[in-house]
C-alpha cells in the first residue's frame, strides 16, 4: 500500500498529465467520426458571440460580392417562376393547392459566421440554432450550391459539417441521366471534391454538370453542384472524377438551411424496414 | 501586478488573437500560424507544475471549442507544456533550475530559439499527425508542420521582443 502511495506521489505530474491528455485525444477521436453527439463545439453561446460580433465587421468586406449573389439568385428564381406561369396557367389554381398542401421543402436563411477550408476536417458555424427550428442532419446551400449538413445544435447556432470534410459523403447524379454517385472530398483542393461509385455505364465528358441525387432526406433533387474536371478509366472502372464546384468554399456569407417535411415518414419507414 | 491576474490577461489575450486574427490569415492558403502556444514558453516555472498542466490544457481546449477540432489544440499544447521542464534542463545542461530566479529572457538567444523552435515543432506535429492522423499522409503532415512552425516561430520571437520593449 505503501508503495502504491509512493509511486502515485512521485510521478503525480505524469499521472496528471496521462490522464488530461487522454480525455483530449478521446475528444479528438470523436470528433474525427461523424454520428456521435459533441461536446466540444462551436455552437454555443460564448464562441457563437465572439464570432457573431467577427462577422459583423468582416461581412462589409464582402457586401458587394453577396449582393451580387443575391441579384444573380432572384434572376435565376424569376426566370423559373415566369416559365412555370406560362406552362400551368389553366391549371393555376391547382398549382397553388399543391404549393400550399404537398408542399415538400422549406428554407431558413441565415449567415455563416465561421468558415474554414485548410483542414482535414472542416466546420462551419451558423447563426440559426433550435430558436429557428433547425435541427441535426439538415442540408445547408447558397445559391451556387451545396454546403454542407448541420450538425451540432445549440440554442442560436449551429455547426456544420462542411463538404470539405472527410467524413462528409452526399449523394450526387449528372444533370442528364439517373446514373449516380457519392461526392466526397481528398483534403486537397478546396475547390475540386470527388465522386465514388459512380457505375461506367455513365458515360461521362469533362464538363458535365453535376448535381444532389434526392436520394437522400437532406438534399432536394436538383441542386447544382459543379461540373467534372478531369477523370480517369482503369479496368473498366472510373478510378478518380474530379469536380470543380461552381461555389467558391473560402468565401461563403448568405446560406439557406433546408428542412424536409418528409423526412420523418422516410425515417419512420426505413427503421420498419430494417427492424424486420 | 500580481502573476495569477497577468497570467489570466495573457490568456485571454492571447485566445483573442488567435481566433479573431490569426484563425483569419492563411498564408498561401492553408498556412494558419499559431501563436497561442507563446502561453506555454512564457508562463513562470514553478515547482509545482499541475496549474500549468491544467491551464496548458484548458487553452488548448478552448481553442478546439473555436475552432471544432476536437481535442487536437489542447493534446498538443499539453503535451509541450509536460515536456517544458525536461527539455529547459536538457538545453542548459543542468540537473536542476532555481525556479525563483530563473526568467525565459534572460536565456542566451540561441538557447532560447532552440527551446522555442523544438517546442512548436513538437506542438505544431502532434496537432497535424492528429489531424491527417494516417500513415501515408506522413509527407503532407510534415510539410504542413515545417511550413505553419516557420511562421509561429516568427511571430513568437516578435512577441518576445514586443513585451519585453513595453517593460
Amino acid at each position: 500500500m505503501q508503495q502504491i502511495v509512493n509511486f502515485i506521489i512521485k510521478y503525480k505530474y505524469f499521472l496528471f498529465f496521462l490522464l488530461l491528455e487522454l480525455i483530449a485525444v478521446s475528444f479528438t477521436f470523436q470528433n474525427h467520426s461523424f454520428h456521435k453527439s459533441k461536446f466540444v463545439n462551436s455552437a454555443n453561446y460564448i464562441t457563437g458571440g465572439i464570432y457573431k460580433r467577427i462577422n459583423s465587421f468582416k461581412e462589409y468586406t464582402n457586401l458587394k460580392v453577396y449582393n451580387q449573389q443575391l441579384l444573380d439568385e432572384n434572376t435565376r428564381l424569376k426566370n423559373i417562376l415566369s416559365q412555370q406561369l406560362k406552362d400551368s396557367f389553366v391549371h393555376a389554381i391547382q398549382v397553388l393547392d399543391t404549393t400550399k398542401y404537398f408542399q415538400k421543402y422549406s428554407y431558413i436563411s441565415g449567415k455563416v459566421y465561421k468558415n474554414e477550408y485548410h483542414k482535414k476536417y472542416n466546420f462551419l458555424l451558423i447563426n440559426k440554432g433550435l430558436s429557428q427550428g433547425i435541427t441535426a442532419d439538415q442540408g445547408v446551400v447558397n445559391s451556387k450550391g451545396i454546403i454542407g449538413i448541420t450538425n451540432t445544435i445549440s440554442k442560436n447556432y449551429a455547426t456544420v459539417l462542411s463538404i470539405l470534410n472527410e467524413n462528409s459523403k452526399i449523394n450526387v447524379k449528372l444533370l442528364n441521366s439517373l446514373y449516380f454517385g457519392t461526392l466526397q472530398w481528398d483534403g486537397k483542393d478546396y475547390n475540386v471534391l470527388q465522386i465514388i461509385d459512380l457505375p461506367i455505364r455513365a458515360n461521362i465528358k469533362v464538363g458535365d454538370t453535376i448535381t444532389t441525387g434526392g436520394k437522400s432526406t437532406i438534399f432536394p433533387e436538383g441542386i447544382p453542384v459543379g461540373t467534372i474536371l478531369n477523370f480517369n478509366k482503369e479496368n473498366n472502372v472510373y478510378q478518380i472524377i474530379n469536380v470543380k464546384l461552381f461555389n467558391d468554399m473560402s468565401a461563403i456569407g448568405p446560406i439557406n438551411v433546408i428542412t424536409n417535411f418528409d423526412k420523418e415518414e422516410i425515417m419512420d419507414l426505413e427503421e420498419t424496414i430494417s427492424n424486420e | 501586478m500580481n502573476d495569477a491576474i497577468k497570467n489570466i490577461i495573457l490568456f485571454i489575450t492571447l485566445i483573442l488573437i488567435q481566433v479573431i486574427v490569426l484563425n483569419n490569415v492563411l498564408f498561401w492558403g492553408y498556412i494558419n500560424p499559431l501563436l497561442y502556444i507563446l502561453f506555454v514558453i512564457i508562463y513562470p516555472l514553478k515547482r509545482d507544475r499541475g496549474v500549468f498542466l491544467f491551464v496548458s490544457f484548458l487553452l488548448g481546449l478552448c481553442i478546439d471549442f473555436f475552432v471544432d477540432s476536437g481535442g487536437i489544440h489542447a493534446a498538443a499544447t499539453l503535451f509541450i507544456a509536460y515536456i517544458r521542464l525536461p527539455l529547459l534542463k536538457g538545453l542548459l545542461r543542468k540537473p536542476e533550475i532555481d525556479f525563483p530566479v530563473f526568467n525565459i529572457n534572460k536565456l542566451p538567444f540561441l538557447r532560447l530559439l532552440s527551446f522555442i523552435t523544438i517546442l512548436t515543432f513538437i506542438h505544431h506535429f502532434i496537432i497535424f499527425g492528429l489531424e491527417y492522423f494516417r500513415f501515408n499522409a506522413i509527407v503532407t503532415i510534415f510539410s504542413r508542420t515545417f511550413l505553419t512552425s516557420i511562421f509561429t516561430i516568427i511571430l513568437v520571437i516578435f512577441s518576445l521582443l514586443f513585451m519585453n520593449k513595453g517593460k
